[in-house]
């Protein structure tokens, strides 16, 4: 069902369904904290959410950098919307990259033909944030798993076909020792704890709920989650979610400049008073595209070499471009704001920016900078060159 | 056992945190399913660093290095060739 046109790419497909769907939908996924359907539905119809899946599979065979453009693309007009795309690339990449066994190759053709939308829980109650530990455990019961885990955020859970639980290997491993188990929707039971109020990425939908799941052993993913970790979750997490607030600052940006050239137009031969702060803004911007683009180019280009990725400096890097990207798009959408001023501090009207600047203080939250800072903190006492 | 497989499993036992006694372990045993974190596993290779008075090159940090007492001390003798 893929209907490809070769001739365009897929993140100028995809800049298409965020400028004529997800744009026009988002002040009221925004204001309802609802799940952005009518993007998604179009995501679907190009094959999107298969994009990462090998060609030989019947995916697009895209590389990071190509599907980390289509969610900034997403993140200029819909954040939420961009957050999802994001979230659901990186199981998707994990998938690709760990799911060895025929079982996950035959939910990779379910991936390409049905276009599944995968979520995850990795956060839970009682382990302090930290998503390299859990508590609940995977009970093997003849051939089957069994889980419960009572995880205070779980992303478009009740939107999605299958959800990607980390959970100790075994009732008497140590908190570290996790795996990644592929619940399905048919295999999952969902029993909602909270509600999804906040500020910024309201339609990612993402209150708490206690999940439980039974199905067969061989959907858990072989690899170690610490393995899976560092190969893929932390640099593809890194870069997609930093493409997302990427498309954040595109849109801010974009706001300033054309107010700006508004008001040089209605007094021809005087320079606006934005425009010197316009500079300002533009030179960050730059240095956030540069990271983000790098990041994603970074990965690609040494995505095989597990020497590479699972190195302390590989790690580093990663984490730096979180803690610069998150706390970068916060400070360009704020001096956006200055330049545009009262036009943009007003809900209504064509310069707000209310959801620009709540959706932008999300990044540095969710997982949380100071402790990727205390995590880099700690390699740097090790780090050499 | 080699003093350095001795050395090795004494910082272990004290900076590894693992689920498990370090005496119970293989040297093929898998640290990682033992209990040890990636915090844990720098806290060891500062302590090996003082122990041994060398250090591990960059190229040799990596999870894999960790991964088993064996490994360890593999890396161990490594840097004592190299230097």
């Amino acid at each position: 069902m893929s209907a490809r046109a070769p001739d365009r790419t897929l993140s100028e497909r995809v800049a298409e369904i965020a400028r004529d769907v997800a744009g026009p939908a988002a002040a009221d996924v925004d204001a309802k904290a609802r799940f952005p359907h009518e993007a998604f539905a179009a995501l679907r119809a190009i094959g999107a959410l298969s994009a990462l899946v090998p060609v030989e599979e019947g995916g697009a065979g895209a590389s990071l950098a190509e599907v980390g453009r289509a969610t900034e693309e997403l993140g200029r007009y819909c954040a939420s919307t961009a957050m999802i795309f994001a979230m659901h690339q990186i199981q998707v990449a994990c998938l690709v990259r760990h799911g060895r066994s025929p079982v996950f190759a035959d939910l990779r053709r379910r991936l390409v033909e049905e276009q599944l939308l995968l979520a995850s829980a990795t956060t839970e109650l009682g382990i302090g944030g930290d998503v390299r530990t859990s508590s609940c455990a995977v009970e093997t019961v003849g051939e089957r798993y069994r889980l419960e885990k009572n995880a205070p955020v779980i992303s478009y859970a009740l939107h999605a076909d299958a959800i990607f639980v980390t959970a100790r290997a075994t009732p008497d491993s140590p908190p570290s020792d996790q795996v990644l188990t592929v619940c399905l929707k048919d295999d999952i039971e969902l029993e909602p704890t909270g509600e999804w109020d906040t500020l910024g990425f309201r339609g990612t939908c993402s209150p708490g709920f206690v999940i439980r799941s039974e199905g067969p052993l061989s959907h858990v993913l072989d690899d170690t989650y610490g393995d899976m970790s560092a190969r893929t979750m932390l640099p593809v997490s890194h870069s997609l979610w930093g493409h997302v607030w990427l498309g954040i600052a595109d849109a801010a940006v974009e706001n300033a400049r054309r107010f700006v050239r508004k008001a040089a137009r209605s007094k021809p031969g005087t320079t606006p008073p934005g425009a010197l702060r316009l500079v300002e803004v533009v030179t960050q911007h730059q240095q956030l595209a540069e990271l983000v683009h790098g990041a994603a180019a970074r990965f690609d280009s040494v995505s095989h070499d597990d020497d590479v990725l699972t190195s302390v400096g590989f790690a580093i890097a990663m984490n730096n471009v979180k803690l610069a990207a998150s706390t970068l798009v916060i400070d360009i959408v704020g001096r956006s704001l200055l330049v545009v001023g009262i036009a943009g501090y007003r809900e209504d009207g064509p310069f707000a920016m209310g959801r620009l600047l709540r959706d932008a203080y999300g990044g540095a939250l969710m997982v949380n900078n100071d402790r990727i800072a205390g995590n880099t903190a700690q390699l740097l006492l090790v780090h050499k060159d | 056992m080699s003093d350095t497989a001795t050395i090795v499993r004494t910082v272990l036992e004290e900076h590894g945190r693992l689920a498990v006694p370090v005496d119970g372990l293989q040297n093929e045993s898998d640290l990682y399913a033992a209990g040890l974190t990636s915090h844990a596993s720098v806290n060891v290779m500062l302590a090996l660093e003082d122990a041994f008075d060398l250090e591990f090159p960059e190229r040799l940090l990596k999870k894999a290095t960790f991964s088993s007492l064996g490994s360890i001390v593999e890396a161990i003798d490594e840097i004592r060739v190299d230097a």
